[in-house]
C-alpha cells in the first residue's frame, strides 16, 4: 500500500480527519517496535526542515520528519548536539532508510548519556501535533522551563504515535564536549561490573557513559567522562584510583576510538548479526546481573550503570520467562527484535491500563492511530 | 479573582461528610472548627482568602485513599496541598472543599545509594531531602528558594525548578517514580527505581499537573553525588543587552554552568542598600557559578572570564575563597528581602528565550513607565526563567489593580518574544485567565480532556490551571 506522505501540517490534519481505516504512523519505519499495526502508512518524511534554531539559547525548532542526521549536522556547525544521544535501531533491526527526529521522540529514544543528561524526553520542550480527530493542538514552548498547563509533551514522547502525529518539535540541545576519554576496566564478571559501575557513578567525577559488553578480548567495563581537556584528565586518574582495587585501568582519549566504542554500545553492535531474540529490560542496576542469570542462554551488554540490559536469547524464548524475572525485580521489559506473540510491551497493572486507555481514547476516539501497536498481538 | 460559587449541597451535608471521615481518622487528623481551618485559608499567594470546609491530614496512602473515596463519593471538592508555599495559588481552597495536606508524611522510606535514589512520603520538604542523604556526600538537585519550607509534593504538583536547573534540571528530570491515589481512592504506582517508566509518560504528565490528576503520596527521586566544590565570578556591565550577549556567548562555548543569575539596576541598588554585598552600580550583574575539582573550576572560569571581558566589563570578580564566594551570593540571595523592605511587591514568573532579554528588558522598562510603578528585574538567565518584581504600595487605593494589570502585560509580553507564562510557579489561580494568551481553546481544550480521565468529575484541586469560562460546562456538567 502506498504510503501517505503528507508535506505540511494542514495536509497532514486534512488526511488524518478524512480518513476511513486505521493508519500505521512512522517517521521513515526504522524502528519497527511493537505490534505491527494493519493500515495505511502514513509517513512524516516529507515534513521536514529546521525551523529555528538559537544556539545561544540552546533551542531548536525542526518538522519531526527532518532526518536525525541533517538535525546532528546542523546541530555540529555551531558545535552543539543532541545531548541524550539517541540510538540508531537501523542495525539490530535490519531496516533502511532514514532514522527522523519525530520517530526518535515517539519512540523516546536514548542512548548511554542518558544516565548524565537525561531521556529524549527530557529534552523536548515543546510539540506541535495532529490528534486522532485530525484537530492541531500544540503544547509546551521553546523555553527550558514551562509550567503552563499540563505537560503533554512528555506524554507525547514514548507515545509511538499513539496520540497524535507529531508535526513539529522543539528541542533543547546542548554543546559538544571538548574532549573525551574512556576509561576501561578488563575480565570483571557481571555483579563486580555493575557494582563498579555504581561506584564511578556514585562518584562526583561525573560520568557520561557506564557499560559493560562482552568482546573478543573478553568482558570490558567502560566508563566515559567527558569536558574540558585538563578536567577530564583529572578525572580520569581519580576514576582510576577509585576502582584501583579491581585492576588497572586502560585510558583511551583518541577521539575516534572513543565515538566507535560508544556508537557501538549506544546501537547494541555486539548483537547485529546473528540470531535470536532481542529484549530490552529497564532496571534497578543492582538487579541486573541476577535477572540475566535466570534467563537461559541469555547474552548481555550492560548499559546506563546496569539499568539498562540489552538481552539476547535464543529465538522464541517465551515472554512470560523474560516478564517474570523482571517483574520479580521491578522494571519492564520490551521486546525489540523476535516473535512478537507474547507481546512486546510490559503489561500495566489494571489502573495504569485504563489510564492509558480512557487518555488513547480522547487523543484518538476514532482509534485509528497505530492501533494494536502498544498492545499485546491477537 | 472569580472562584466558583460553593455548592450549597456540599455545605447543607457538612456534617455527614464530617462523620464519615472521622469514623476511619484519628481525632488530629480531621480539621473543622472554623478559627482552626482558617490556618489553610491561602497559600503563599496571599492576596486570596477562604477557609475550607474541613483539612484531612492523612499519615498513610491509606488514609489519603479512603478519604478521596468518600469526597469522591459525595461529590466534595479536594484541594491537595504540601507545605502551603505556592506562590501561584495552587492550593486556595474554596468554600466547599477538603484540604488534604500531606504534611505529617514526611518519612524517609528507602535510600539506596548503589543505585542512587531514595524513596520518601512526599510531605517531606525538598531540603530534609538533601539533609537525609548528604552524610553519604549525596545530594537532591532541583533547588526551590522556598526548599527550607516547601513539599516534595507541591515540587512534583508545580515542576518546581530552581537556581541550579540549567545544569540538573528541574522536577520532571528527577522524579523516578510515584505513588499516587486517584480521585476514586485508586492506589497507583507509576514508574520506580527505574529510568523511563513503562507505557505512556504518565509520569511526565502528573509532574506539573498543580495536583488536578492525583495526590502523590510517596516518591522515588534520584540522588547524585555532590560536586567536589563550586565557585562563583561576578561580571558587572553597563548594557543589559551586552550583559545577554555574554550569557549566550558562555553557553556556546561548551561551558555549563550550575548558575547563571542576573540583576539589573533597581535591584542592585536595592539589595545593596539592604545586604551591603559590595556590588558594583551597574545597568546589569550576573553572576556565573561553575562546579568541580579546583583545576576544574579554574580552567572553566578562565573560560568564562575570557568571553566576559571581550564585552568589556565595568566589573569582573572571581571568588578565591569561601568567604568572597559568600559575599557574592550575599547581594542575589537577599534580593527578595530586599524589596520587600522598600516596598510592596510582586513577584511574575514569566519565561523567553534568552536571546530575546535585551528587548523585554528595555520593553519592561518602558511598561514600568506607562504604568508609573517600578519593576526591578532578578533572575535565571541561564534559561531565561525572569522574575520582575513590580513595586508597589498595598494601602494606596488602586495600586495592587494597577499592578496585576502591568504584570499581565508584561507576561503577555513574555508569550509574544516566544516565552511563557510561567517558569516555576506555576498557573494555579494567579494566571489562570491568561491562559488564552499562550494556548489556543484546543490545546486547552485537550488539557482538559486529560483531566477528564484522571478526575471525571473535576473534583480535585477546582477553578484552577483552566480559565473558568473554558472549563465551566465540565464543571458545571460534572456537579
Amino acid at each position: 500500500m502506498k504510503a501517505l506522505a503528507p508535506t505540511s501540517e494542514a495536509e497532514l490534519a486534512e488526511m488524518v480527519a478524512s480518513a476511513s481505516e486505521p493508519l500505521r504512523v512512522m517517521g521513515s519505519g526504522t524502528r519497527p517496535i511493537g505490534v505491527p499495526v494493519n493500515g495505511q502508512p502514513l509517513t512524516t518524511s516529507g515534513l521536514s526542515g529546521v525551523n529555528l534554531y538559537e544556539p545561544g539559547a540552546l533551542t531548536l525548532v525542526v518538522q519531526s520528519g527532518t532526518p536525525v542526521e541533517d538535525v546532528r549536522k546542523t546541530l555540529a556547525k555551531e558545535g552543539q548536539r543532541l545531548a541524550f544521544e539517541p540510538m540508531d535501531h537501523r542495525g539490530l533491526l535490519g531496516t533502511t532508510g532514514e532514522p527522523t527526529i519525530g520517530g526518535v521522540f515517539a519512540a523516546n529514544v536514548s542512548g548511554p548519556r542518558r544516565i548524565q543528561a537525561g531521556a529524549a524526553r527530557d529534552f523536548l520542550l515543546g510539540v506541535r501535533f495532529v490528534d486522532g480527530q485530525g484537530q492541531v493542538t500544540r503544547n509546551g514552548g521553546r523555553v527550558m522551563k514551562n509550567v503552563t498547563g499540563y505537560d503533554l509533551v512528555k506524554l507525547m514522547a514514548g507515545s509511538f504515535g499513539t496520540l497524535g502525529v507529531m508535526t513539529e518539535l522543539a528541542l533543547k540541545v546542548l554543546p559538544a564536549s571538548h574532549q573525551t576519554a574512556t576509561i576501561t576496566l578488563s575480565g570483571l564478571d557481571d555483579t563486580t561490573a555493575v557494582a563498579a559501575l555504581s561506584r564511578a557513578l556514585g562518584s562526583p567525577f561525573e560520568i557520561t557513559g557506564a557499560a559493560h559488553r562482552q568482546t573478543e578480548d573478553g568482558p570490558q567495563t567502560c566508563l566515559r567522562i567527558e569536558g574540558f581537556e585538563k578536567s577530564v584528565a583529572y578525572r580520569a586518574g581519580q576514576l582510576q584510583t577509585l576502582l584501583a582495587d579491581l585492576g588497572t585501568a586502560e585510558i583511551e582519549t583518541d577521539p575516534d576510538a572513543n565515538a566507535t566504542l560508544w556508537q557501538d554500545i549506544r546501537d547494541v553492535a555486539c548483537f547485529h548479526d546473528g540470531p535470536g531474540d532481542v529484549w530490552r529490560l529497564s532496571v534497578k542496576p543492582s538487579d541486573a546481573p541476577g535477572i540475566k542469570a535466570q534467563v537461559d542462554g541469555a547474552e548481555a551488554l550492560y548499559d546506563w550503570g546496569g539499568g539498562l540490559v540489552w538481552l539476547r536469547v535464543p529465538q522464541d524464548t517465551q515472554a512470560d520467562t523474560i516478564r517474570a524475572t523482571v517483574n520479580a525485580a521491578g522494571g519492564h521489559a520490551t521486546l525489540i527484535r523476535g516473535n512478537r506473540a507474547g507481546g512486546v510491551f510490559q503489561p500495566l497493572s489494571p489502573p495504569i491500563a485504563a489510564l492509558q486507555d480512557g487518555l488513547r481514547a480522547r487523543f484518538d476516539p476514532r482509534g485509528i492511530l497505530n492501533p494494536g501497536l502498544m498492545g499485546r498481538a491477537a | 479573582m472569580d472562584m466558583p460559587k460553593p455548592n450549597p449541597t456540599i455545605l447543607a451535608r457538612k456534617s455527614q461528610l464530617l462523620d464519615r471521615l472521622a469514623s476511619f481518622l484519628p481525632r488530629e487528623a480531621l480539621i473543622h472548627d472554623p478559627a482552626e481551618t482558617r490556618a489553610y485559608e491561602c497559600d503563599g499567594l496571599t492576596a486570596y482568602k477562604c477557609p475550607p470546609l474541613a483539612v484531612v491530614l492523612p499519615a498513610s496512602t491509606a488514609e489519603v485513599s479512603e478519604t478521596l473515596k468518600i469526597c469522591n463519593d459525595m461529590g466534595v471538592p479536594v484541594v491537595p496541598r504540601g507545605a502551603g508555599t505556592s506562590l501561584a495559588g495552587g492550593a486556595l481552597p474554596t468554600e466547599d472543599s477538603v484540604i488534604i495536606g500531606v504534611a505529617r508524611m514526611n518519612e524517609v522510606l528507602e535510600t539506596d545509594y548503589d543505585n542512587r535514589f531514595i524513596r520518601v512520603q512526599t510531605g517531606r520538604t525538598n531540603l530534609s531531602v538533601t539533609g537525609a542523604v548528604e552524610e553519604e556526600g549525596f545530594f537532591y538537585a532541583p533547588d526551590p528558594s522556598s526548599q527550607l519550607a516547601c513539599a516534595i509534593s507541591g515540587n512534583i504538583a508545580m515542576n518546581s525548578g530552581g537556581a541550579h536547573c540549567l545544569k540538573y534540571g528541574v522536577t520532571t528530570n528527577n522524579l523516578m517514580g510515584v505513588t499516587m491515589v486517584l480521585m476514586d481512592g485508586t492506589v497507583t504506582e507509576i514508574g520506580g527505581a527505574h529510568l523511563d517508566a513503562e507505557g505512556l509518560d504518565l509520569l511526565g504528565l502528573i509532574c506539573g499537573s498543580e495536583g488536578q490528576l492525583g495526590i502523590v503520596t510517596e516518591a522515588t527521586l534520584r540522588i547524585l553525588h555532590k560536586p567536589e566544590g563550586a565557585r562563583p565570578v561576578l561580571i558587572g556591565y553597563d548594557s543589559s543587552e551586552v550583559a545577554g550577549q555574554c550569557v549566550s556567548d558562555i553557553i556556546k562555548a561548551g561551558v555549563l554552568p550550575v548558575a547563571i543569575e542576573f540583576m539589573d539596576r533597581p535591584c542592585i541598588r536595592a539589595t545593596e542598600a539592604f545586604a551591603g554585598a559590595g556590588y558594583p552600580d551597574c545597568e546589569a550583574l550576573l553572576i556565573v557559578e561553575v562546579e568541580g575539582s579546583d583545576a576544574e573550576i579554574d580552567e572553566q572560569l578562565e573560560t568564562i572570564m575570557d568571553i566576559a571581558r571581550k564585552h568589556d566589563p565595568v566589573e569582573l570578580r572571581q571568588s578565591s575563597s569561601d568567604d568572597e564566594s559568600k559575599r557574592i551570593w550575599l547581594g542575589r540571595k537577599s534580593a527578595f528581602g530586599a524589596m520587600g523592605k522598600i516596598n510592596d511587591y510582586m513577584c511574575l514568573d514569566g519565561t523567553i528565550p534568552v536571546n530575546e532579554l535585551p528587548y523585554v528588558l528595555k520593553r519592561i522598562g518602558e511598561m514600568s513607565k506607562e504604568y508609573g510603578l517600578d519593576v526591578a528585574n532578578v533572575f535565571h538567565a541561564g534559561d531565561g526563567n525572569m522574575h520582575p518584581l513590580i513595586l508597589f504600595d498595598a494601602n494606596k487605593e488602586g495600586d495592587l489593580e494597577l499592578c496585576e494589570d502591568l504584570g499581565a502585560d508584561i507576561l503577555r509580553l513574555c508569550v509574544e518574544v516566544g516565552g511563557c507564562l510561567t517558569g516555576e510557579h506555576g498557573v494555579g489561580i494567579e494566571k489562570r485567565d491568561l491562559m488564552l494568551h499562550q494556548y489556543d481553546p484546543p490545546d486547552l481544550e485537550i488539557q482538559m480532556a486529560v483531566k477528564d480521565v484522571f478526575d471525571p468529575k473535576w473534583l480535585l484541586n477546582p477553578a484552577k490551571v483552566f480559565p473558568l469560562a473554558s472549563s465551566d460546562t465540565r464543571r458545571i456538567a460534572a456537579e
